[in-house]
This record gives structure tokens, sequence and C-alpha cells, in this order.
């Protein structure tokens, strides 16, 4: 399905996640985190960029491992994004919601 | 004369054994494998163990049993890998040059990832049953447990074979129905996905299967610690799960030889090109199986079609053709859902699960996505295919190393 971000129309699935990264930019990420109301600071982007990093690479996501990442520890991650942050995280950034195979 | 080095003699590294002896002129190329351990284990047994369905003599064989004549087995623990130069450093000394090397170390349990879940109560309430051991004492809680909270939990995403803890749950349903005792046990499965099945076929073919078993699901659980004296697991937004029984899937990680080797990435996995099976940092190794990085699950069925290709490129590399980027991060695997039934899944890494027929499109036998009691029938005859065809690198007839897509309802 479609939805209009920015007057543009962007692939996304049922629960909003961003189907396609290519169509993913700045402006975009500012928009989904205002409807999931979180205003954006510099460490929230520095954030948003490793996890988007990671998902080019095809890493798995988990709160664990980017808690030992370097960039931020859990603790600041549930303070940037609260409540369920990795899933908060991943639809700002543009990509899809961690998964398991079935 | 060359010299092929295979690390690990699980279900991957001996199926590459018995593939390149096969293919491979013994004058020319000489195979050595190496693993420290003595016994082979099944590792699908695991999941029916802990149930008594199960005996340990039907997953543990031997593994020199399956190594071919030709291929030269070494007992012996590996210190380290020396990859810019060429050499297998083992503990007692000895060093040994390669021409190629293939990793296939697997992936293993580290419940020390996560703080308390190796305390007090492992093993007495607190089980996992992604090692032998783990299953076994497991099955010796269960005989004697008399019910209450059973909680069957997720650490963290990559883990082996993905739906096996949801096949536990679905077991437990069954086992404590056949004991007369369901009504003594509540079952919860705790999970750090959104939810129980995360791909949208398989949801809506599936999501009816844990309200009919009565399992309780609660998502987005990130584990922080597990509460010893209180038996409870907390997560890091301070929610918490109590329990009378902790079944958990520790956090997976590579082999620590990755980590003294340099060979790793931070949960020991190695960078892997996901279409040829190449090291991404050295041209003469290769990685198979549970050891790699690369998306697939980590499951026999990969690692079975992983070594068709596999053995194809190492062929070329060898004659120094450029390597077949084929690997489609095919699985294919039975899912267990109680009762004496299963489901049949077969995916890659851009289709997900969907529902149709398999092997033979229109027709089956077995069916995708759908319970039956021929898919579990399949799973039970699948520990006679693995010690008897697949370890042996024979081709399973029918059924390719890339996924067909007819037959299937996308």
């Amino acid at each position: 399905m479609e939805k209009i971000i920015m007057g543009k129309p962007i692939e996304v699935n049922e629960e909003g996640y961003m189907t396609n990264f290519s169509q993913w930019n700045k402006e975009i990420g500012e928009e989904l985190a205002k409807e999931a109301h979180i205003p954006l600071s510099s460490r929230h982007w520095q954030v948003i960029n490793y996890i988007q990093d990671e998902y080019k690479k095809e890493v798995p996501l988990s709160i664990r491992k980017i808690g030992k990442s370097g960039v931020v520890d859990i603790k600041e991650f549930y303070s940037l994004f609260p409540n369920a942050p990795l899933k908060t995280a991943t639809k700002i950034a543009g990509i899809p919601k961690p998964a398991s195979c079935i | 004369m060359k010299r092929l080095v295979i690390l690990g003699a699980g279900t991957a590294g001996t199926m590459m054994a018995n593939h390149l002896s096969h293919e491979l002129d013994k004058e020319e190329c000489e195979i050595d494998i190496i693993d420290e351990r003595e016994e082979h284990y099944y590792q699908p047994g695991y999941l029916f163990l802990p149930f008594d369905i199960y005996e340990p003599e039907d997953i543990v064989k031997s593994i020199r049993e399956f190594i071919p004549k030709g291929v030269r087995l070494l007992n012996d623990k590996i210190e380290k890998v020396d990859a810019e130069k060429n050499l297998v450093l083992m503990e007692n000394g000895d060093r040994l040059h390669y021409d190629i090397l293939i990793i296939a170390t697997g992936a293993k349990i580290a419940p020390e990832e996560v703080e308390g879940m190796k305390g007090d109560e492992w093993h007495r309430s607190v089980f996992d049953f992604y090692t032998f051991e783990g299953a076994l004492t497991l099955r010796n809680k269960l005989r004697e447990w008399e019910g209450g909270k059973l909680v069957v939990h997720i650490t963290e995403m990559p883990i082996k074979c993905p739906v096996a803890p949801l096949e536990f749950s679905f077991l437990a349903d069954s086992y404590f129905k056949n004991k007369k005792m369901r009504d003594k046990v509540e079952i919860t499965y705790v999970t750090p996905l959104s939810g129980a099945f995360t791909k949208p076929k398989a949801t809506a073919a599936l999501d009816h299967l844990l309200q009919e078993k009565n399992i309780k699901v609660e998502t987005d659980f990130a584990i922080a610690e597990v509460d010893n004296e209180n038996k409870k697991i907390i997560d890091y937004g301070g929610k918490e799960i109590e329990f009378d029984l902790l079944v958990t899937v520790p956090t997976n990680k590579g082999d620590e030889l990755m980590e003294r080797s340099g060979l790793g990435d931070e949960l020991n996995y190695v960078p892997t090109n996901k279409a040829t099976l190449q090291s991404q940092k050295y041209q003469n190794i290769f990685v198979i199986g549970d050891a790699s990085n690369i998306p697939a699950s980590k499951a026999g069925s990969v690692a079975h079609f992983e070594a068709e290709i596999l053995t194809e490129n190492i062929l070329r590399y060898i004659k120094g053709e450029p390597l077949k980027e084929e690997f489609d991060g095919h699985a294919n695997c039975f899912v267990e859902t109680g009762n004496g039934k299963a489901l049949l899944i077969d995916f890659n890494y851009t289709h997900e699960p969907v529902e149709g027929e398999f092997p033979f499109p229109g027709v089956g036998p077995l069916r995708l996505l759908k319970e039956s009691r021929m898919n579990h029938m399949g799973k039970l005859a699948f520990r006679w295919i693995y010690w008897n065809v697949l370890l042996k690198g024979t081709h399973i007839p029918f059924v390719s190393a890339t996924m067909q897509e007819s037959g299937k309802h996308f």
C-alpha cells in the first residue's frame, strides 16, 4: 500500500513501516518521527544512522546489540525512543521491523 | 599437492568432506577436517528429547562414522587461524598449512550474555534445549514437574532454527495434555520480536494455533536480567514475567575461535558473501552453515543447500574460474505443531513462506504452511534421511539447492 508523506507516495506495509528504503530521506524521517511524537535531536540521528548502516550490511538488529554498539546505551535508547525503542527507531529510519522466518 | 582444511565436523563440515572427497582428485588435493569433539549430534532431535519422543541414542553418533575414507580427521583443539599466513595453529603446537579453508564451526548458545541467566537456577528451573545437556536435564525436569508457569523465551535474534521455540511451545501443550495436566500449566511464549509470527502470510495462516492451544504471547520483550531469587525475567523497559519453569533460547554466537583469530563480527560470525559463500576478507576462505553472517536462517537445510553450491565454487576456485553467485538463502523446514501434526515451510532471501505443495507443484504430497500428519511423518523420517543421506552429501531427489517458485501461492 501507499501513503502520502511530504506530498509524495511512499510504499508502506499495514503497520506503516516503509517497504522501499530507497524512498527514504531525512525529511521523510522527520515526518515519521512527528507521527510517533518524537522530536529528533542529534542523538536520535546518530542512532538512526547507525541502525540504517547495520540494515545495509544485512545485520539483524536487537536492543541488546544496539546497547553494545558504543553508539548509545540501552537506558538512553529507551529515553530517546520510549516504550518499544527498536520498533519506533526502525520505523523512523525507514527500514523493516526485525523479523523471524515465519 | 594442495591442501584443503575444513574446520568443524558438524552438519555442514561433514557434508563438505563427503562432497569434496567425491569431487577432488586425491593425487592433487588432500582434505583434512578438524573437530575437537568425538560425537556428532542430530540437533533437530534436541526438540524431541525433552518430551521423551526421542532417546539420547537416537541423536548421538560418532563423528568418525560419517567422515569418508581418504579424508583425514584430526581430533584436536584449534588455538587460532592465522589467515594472513594460511595456517591453522593447533593447541598441541602443530601448525597446519592450507591452500583453501572452509569454516564450518557453527553457532552455540551464550547464556552468560544475559545477567543472571547462568545463575543458581541454571538447569534447575532455567533450561536451554539447544545443547544435548540442556535438552536432557530438561527432560528429567519435565518428567517430575507438577505444573505452574512455563515460560518459553527467546533472548535475541539471530538464533539457530528460529521456529524451534515455537515448536517447543506447541509440543509442550501436547505433552501436558497427554499427561492429563494441561490445566495445571500456563504456557507463555516470550519474544523480542513484535509477534510469534512476523511474516504476513504465516501470521494469517497460523495465528489461530496459539489460541487453540491456549498459549499466551508476550512480544517486544528485550530481556535485561533473569532474577533467580524471585523467579522472573525482567526486560529493559521494566516489564516483568514470573516463571516456575523457564525454557530459554540464550543469545547465539559463532565459535570463540573466530574471535581469537580476528575473523568474526561482534557475535563471532564470519562476514561472508551471501551468494558465493566466500569470506569477504580472504579469497581462499569459504564459510558454510551457522558460522557465517549471511542473512539466511541458521538451519541444517540451509547448510545442505549451501553445500551443493559451495562444492561447485570450490572446484571453480581451484581451476581459477569465477565463482557462481547462486545461493539464494533457500531453507526448507518442518515445523512441529503438536498432536502428531506438522507444517512445512520453504523460503529464501526474498520470498517469505507461503502456502502450496512440495516438492511437486499441484501434487505434494507435502503441504506448505498447512498442518498435516504427512508433514509430521516427514519430520520424523527426516532423522533417517539426515544420518543416511544428508551427511553423506547425497543429493535429495526433487529438492533443488535454489528455491522453486512453482507450486507456491504467492
